[in-house]
């Protein structure tokens, strides 16, 4: 029987890492990040874990390298944050539309200037469009279960496709918390090795990524979209699956005291765990208010996301990053778009919190969720919010 | 739920401290927290760290803001930071000093419940160095029920090895000689 011990997410992570039988690391360490690849190179090092880490020159190497490992039909897993995973922007593209699976845990961590070492989702929704599959983890827990996850579903032959899992830099990496890491034997039956259709191999040569002419090009996205569309299947089947050996069950979209509620905060990550707190302070006050949590990020899970609002009147769609002359924040954006002229739609409004590293506190939650209320009443002027801004 | 803030200087220890006791807490069936304050440390440069520990699980990332016990792990740390901020109505303030109640809330103005110990001599005595880290766990010990000793000797022997030993003597040393104040 597993047990539930004491452990640092990132430990944990590397732990699952290991546990996920991967045979290439190449990594590259970058704060908040570095404790899952200084691990991970530890357990290679002390023979706990028989893989190649591969200690590279830069995320620009450690993703070529990730490309080359998981083509060669090889269990592949980095992990970064902020400006390092921008610099491997260049190579995420590739392995996607290429159909290479291999996982990699983002610490999210604010994109510099002014240089920040802490929290929001910046980096990640830079690189939003890369085409990776991309869940979100609300405490460490989650963190391991969905970096196992993610190995099953990433290689799954029908999905073949990169896959993110996003850990909160600090708020989740750093933290130590009770966490159950499963057997191996559990493991091995929820992961078996990785069977690629193709792989790259001396004696039966094929060609992998070559140039794709005008006459191709648009087919390979449409291809590649495809892929992502038809994920979802997998990814849930996955989770099914994972509940039946470990006994948690993960959804796309989850539901937090949202029955007969009129405002529903919509949130991704481990603020999601303190917006319950805020839920549960708000429901006492005997104000009908809810919580939707994003797990799944990408492909986004538009039916279940419809579905879950139920009868609510107003959305608090609560982003982690602020894109400069936007509309609104990314998740914002999302939604609107995804409820645009729905009849019965409740009213979206957008807001941004918890850059930086700036804690989102339950006072925070209750701010939002009033300033949403006064907004339904009287339509705000911006397109969005600020939370907390200091001066303005 | 009981929410700790740890106080020392980069290097003291004091989120090896918190540690120690979020793994304690949880191996004798608890759900804990333990995080440092977010950052660049240096050493030397005053520093936090923090603890929860709760018989439910504990939803929320908050940072603690408003703790049942202060812990400070160096002498000089309450001259220049005030220690007691935030502290809740009932909480308590555990000390390593070498000065008596009255010098304390004299000097540092500090109205709440006290815990205090000369953990530097003890540590200095036992250790043979001013870390104070495990020390002061002694008076955290004695001055709340937060965990209980057995799995924080558990938690040390797995975390120091065979340096474990010492540190116990040093922590059950500041349990007999912490002073609690009413």
């Amino acid at each position: 029987m597993s047990k539930r011990v004491g452990i640092e997410v990132s430990i944990a992570i590397a732990e699952a890492v290991g546990l996920a039988r991967a045979e290439v690391i190449p990594a590259y360490p970058i704060t908040p990040q570095t404790h899952i690849v200084e691990h991970l190179s530890e357990m290679v090092a002390n023979g706990e874990l028989d893989a190649e880490f591969i200690p590279v020159e830069s995320e620009h190497a450690a993703m070529s390298c990730c490309c080359g490992s998981s083509a060669a039909g090889a269990r592949t897993f980095t992990s970064s944050s902020a400006q390092g995973l921008s610099l491997m922007s260049e190579i995420l593209y590739i392995p996607s539309t290429m159909r290479l699976p291999m996982v990699m845990v983002v610490a999210n961590r604010a994109m510099s200037a002014p240089i920040s070492i802490w929290n929001d989702h910046q980096d990640i929704m830079v690189q939003r469009d890369i085409g990776w599959i991309q869940t979100f983890a609300e405490n460490g827990q989650e963190a391991v279960d969905l970096t196992l996850h993610a190995f099953r579903v990433a290689e799954d032959r029908n999905v073949s496709l990169p896959f993110i899992v996003n850990i909160d830099g600090f708020t989740l990496s750093h933290v130590i918390e009770p966490i159950e890491l499963p057997d191996q034997e559990d493991v091995d039956k929820f992961l078996p090795p990785f069977k690629p259709r193709y792989k790259l191999d001396p004696r039966r040569p094929i060609t992998m990524g070559p140039v794709g002419i005008p006459e191709v090009y648009t087919e390979a996205k449409v291809a590649h979209d495809m892929a992502m569309r038809k994920a979802k299947r997998y990814i849930l089947k996955a989770w099914d699956e994972f509940a039946e050996i470990f006994g948690r069950k993960y959804n796309p979209v989850e539901s937090y005291r949202t029955e007969d509620a009129e405002i529903l905060l919509v949130t991704m990550g481990s603020i999601s765990e303190t917006a319950m707190t805020a839920v549960d302070a708000m429901r006492d006050d005997g104000q009908k208010v809810g919580l939707l949590r994003i797990r799944l990020w990408r492909p986004f899970p538009s039916q279940e996301f419809r579905k879950a609002i139920g009868k609510a009147k107003v959305l608090a769609v609560v982003d982690r990053c602020l894109p400069p002359g936007a509309v609104c924040g990314p998740v914002g954006a999302e939604i609107r778009s995804l409820l645009y002229k729905i009849p019965g739609a409740p009213k979206i409004f957008s807001f941004v919190a918890g850059l930086g590293g700036r804690d989102v506190t339950v006072a925070r939650f209750k701010e939002i969720v009033d300033k949403a209320r006064q907004f339904a009443k009287k339509r705000p002027r911006e397109l969005y919010e600020v939370i907390g801004v200091r001066e303005k | 739920m009981k929410e700790v803030r740890i106080h020392g200087r980069g290097g003291q220890g004091g989120v090896t401290s918190a540690e120690l006791v979020a793994t304690a807490a949880i191996a004798q069936g608890k759900y804990a927290q333990a995080f440092p304050s977010f950052g660049p440390e240096r050493r030397g440069a005053p520093v936090a760290a923090f603890i929860r520990v709760s018989d439910t699980q504990i939803r929320t990332r908050e940072k603690v803001y408003t703790p049942d016990i202060v812990l400070v792990l160096d002498p000089s740390l309450p001259g220049l930071v005030n220690v007691a901020e935030g502290l809740k109505e009932g909480g308590i303030v555990i000390l390593n000093t070498e000065l008596s109640e009255s010098e304390v809330r004299e000097k540092f103005g500090i109205q709440s419940r006290l815990a205090m110990v000369d953990a530097t001599k003890i540590a200095t005595e036992e250790l043979g160095l001013p870390i104070t880290n495990t020390t002061m766990l002694g008076a955290l010990l004695k001055a709340t029920g937060i965990v209980d000793k057995e799995p924080l000797f558990e938690a040390l022997e797995k975390r120091f090895g065979r340096l474990a030993e010492k540190n116990k003597k040093a922590l059950e040393r500041a349990m007999n000689e912490t002073v609690v104040t009413g």
